[in-house]
């Protein structure tokens, strides 16, 4: 089993997850974020006093999948969160060692 | 009846929307500060209601009011004796019951060192704050308070004017505020680190209770139900407005944007610079005092960067700057046939010459210098007296005043 990470763009979660959904992912986990690439950060003006503000909001999206779904899933996160420009973020893959679900006790693939 | 039913509605009414105006400048400058500091600010200000009202009818009153010294009140209506059965002296044909007249003027006690908590925002102990209210509106507010409203009082006698309180209220607090930020050091990281509003929406809902409450401020000392309080309310909806399109004129050209904290800015300084005019000037010198006043101030509030004082939320470059922009420039819009009553002369627009604008400049400049000094001997006395000082240390400032002054915190989002 596997872990994808993905760092997107928060427009991006709708595309991303209605994508994922299609490919008949069981599950996502999602959060804001906050953090610095290549992309600068962006500044704001109160009272004529500007600041920099370094770090960019971002959405995380954490899937699990089976070992032979990963490269299908990953691609499909790719190419929906992609705009060409950028900041448009980062996907990641982790080998996941064990996945229980916690209601019935199931573990390995079945509790996907 | 002894007093018209008309004046009396007018000033009760008017006293509700003065006392509305603290909780407004509570969000005002509630929304302004970090998250973990919002509620220490509403509480500063919640506070003065409580202290102040108290004070007020124990001693306030009568120092500010009572007897017939040029610089101070005295004694003869402490803790409230005879308050609703005499009128103040000088104040003979007060068109309200003086009990009446007590109260509304209690409202302005109330907000006038609440405006100082914007200066101060985000590092000062509670315990201090109280300590400091009540000590500065008793020897700071009361005799600014007589100078200038009390007939008794020498810069009235002078001949200088002050429809409702540029200078007792704005410049008075202004010059505090920033003689507290001087003692009390500014705040940790500031200005290298950004601490933007946490909520312009809080900031916007306050600005829009201060302009509604305002009306009671400036219409309502008109003291009477009558077509100078009509003339008052105008002028100071008309400053307000012309404040904030002048502060987002300005704004656009140095900035790029108009923000909705320039709205707000810019509209309460347009309504500060009005406060001593509000009863004294024609409606379209309103509009040209608010927008002076607006664009003037939006070049005040970066003054602290240059200097290096962390007026947090800038009561230096909106209140004392706003303040000082209407006391003086009533000594050129100032038209004695808008209020014959008051004995008012003409301006220097008007053909009145610059007797009173020379009145002008020696209220604002005495009160400053009071105000200034006073407080600035207050706060380095409680510095000295106060077990752990006038300052939260150093990690209480980093977790924020809500959880260590209050035990509480605003915004309970997090459920982990």
């Amino acid at each position: 089993m596997k872990l994808i990470v993905g760092i997107v763009k928060p427009f991006k979660l709708d595309d991303v997850k209605d994508a994922l959904k299609d490919l008949g992912v069981h599950g996502i986990t999602v959060s804001d974020v906050q953090g610095f690439g290549r992309q600068r950060g962006h500044t704001e003006v109160y009272r004529g006093a500007e600041y920099t503000i370094d770090f960019v909001p971002k959405v995380r999206i954490e899937v699990l999948v089976d070992d032979a779904d990963t490269e299908r899933v990953t691609q499909a996160l790719i190419e929906t969160a992609r705009t060409g420009k950028i900041g448009d973020g980062k996907v990641w893959v982790v080998p996941v060692e064990s996945v229980y679900r916690i209601r019935t006790g199931e573990a390995g693939p079945d509790a996907l | 009846m002894k007093y018209d039913a008309g004046n009396i509605t007018w000033v009760l009414i008017s006293a509700a929307l003065v006392m509305f105006m603290t909780p407004g400048l509570a969000l005002f400058y509630g929304g302004m500060v970090r998250a973990k500091n919002v509620l220490g600010m509403l509480m500063q200000n919640f506070f003065a209601l409580g202290i102040v009202t108290v004070l007020w009818a124990v001693i306030g009153y009568s120092l500010a009011f009572g007897g017939t010294g040029d610089f101070i009140g005295n004694f003869e209506f402490a803790a409230f004796k005879d308050v609703a059965t005499t009128p103040p002296p000088g104040l003979d044909a007060l068109p309200v019951p003086p009990l009446l007249f007590s109260g509304y003027q209690m409202m302005f006690a109330i907000i006038t060192p609440a405006l100082i908590t914007g200066a101060i925002a985000d590092r000062m102990r509670f315990k201090a704050w109280v300590w400091f209210i009540a000590i500065w509106v008793v020897v700071v507010y009361s005799p600014v308070a007589h100078w200038v409203f009390s007939p008794e009082g020498w810069l009235f006698k002078l001949g200088s004017y002050d429809f409702a309180g540029g200078a007792v209220v704005h410049i008075n607090a202004g010059i505090a505020a920033l003689a507290a930020v001087l003692v009390l050091g500014k705040r940790r990281g500031w200005p290298q680190h950004p601490m933007p509003p946490h909520s312009l929406p809080l900031t916007l809902i306050g600005t829009g209770i201060l302009w509604f409450g305002w009306f009671g401020f400036n219409a309502g000392s008109a003291l009477s139900g009558s077509e100078l309080a009509v003339q008052a309310l105008i002028n100071t909806h008309f400053a307000a407005a012309a404040g904030m399109l002048a502060w987002l004129v300005v704004e656009k050209f140095r900035s790029g944007h108009a923000t909705t904290l320039g709205a707000a800015s810019g509209a309460v300084a347009g309504l500060v610079a009005i406060t001593p005019c509000a009863g004294f000037v024609g409606s379209m010198n309103a509009i040209y005092i608010g927008a002076i006043a607006g664009a003037i101030c939006m070049f005040a509030v970066s003054w602290k960067m240059k200097f290096g004082y962390d007026d947090s939320l800038d009561v230096v470059g909106v209140h004392l700057v706003g303040g000082l922009v209407g006391t003086l420039l009533l000594g050129f819009f100032a038209e004695s046939v808008i209020n014959p009553d008051s004995g008012i002369p003409d301006g220097v627009f008007y053909g009145g010459g610059w007797g009173l604008f020379g009145d002008q400049v020696i209220a604002a400049g005495s009160v400053m210098v009071f105000s200034f000094v006073v407080t600035g001997v207050i706060l380095l006395v409680l510095k000295k007296v106060l077990p752990g000082g006038i300052r939260v240390d150093a990690e209480e400032e980093e977790s924020g005043l809500d959880l260590n002054e209050h035990s509480e915190t605003a915004y309970a989002y997090d459920r982990v």
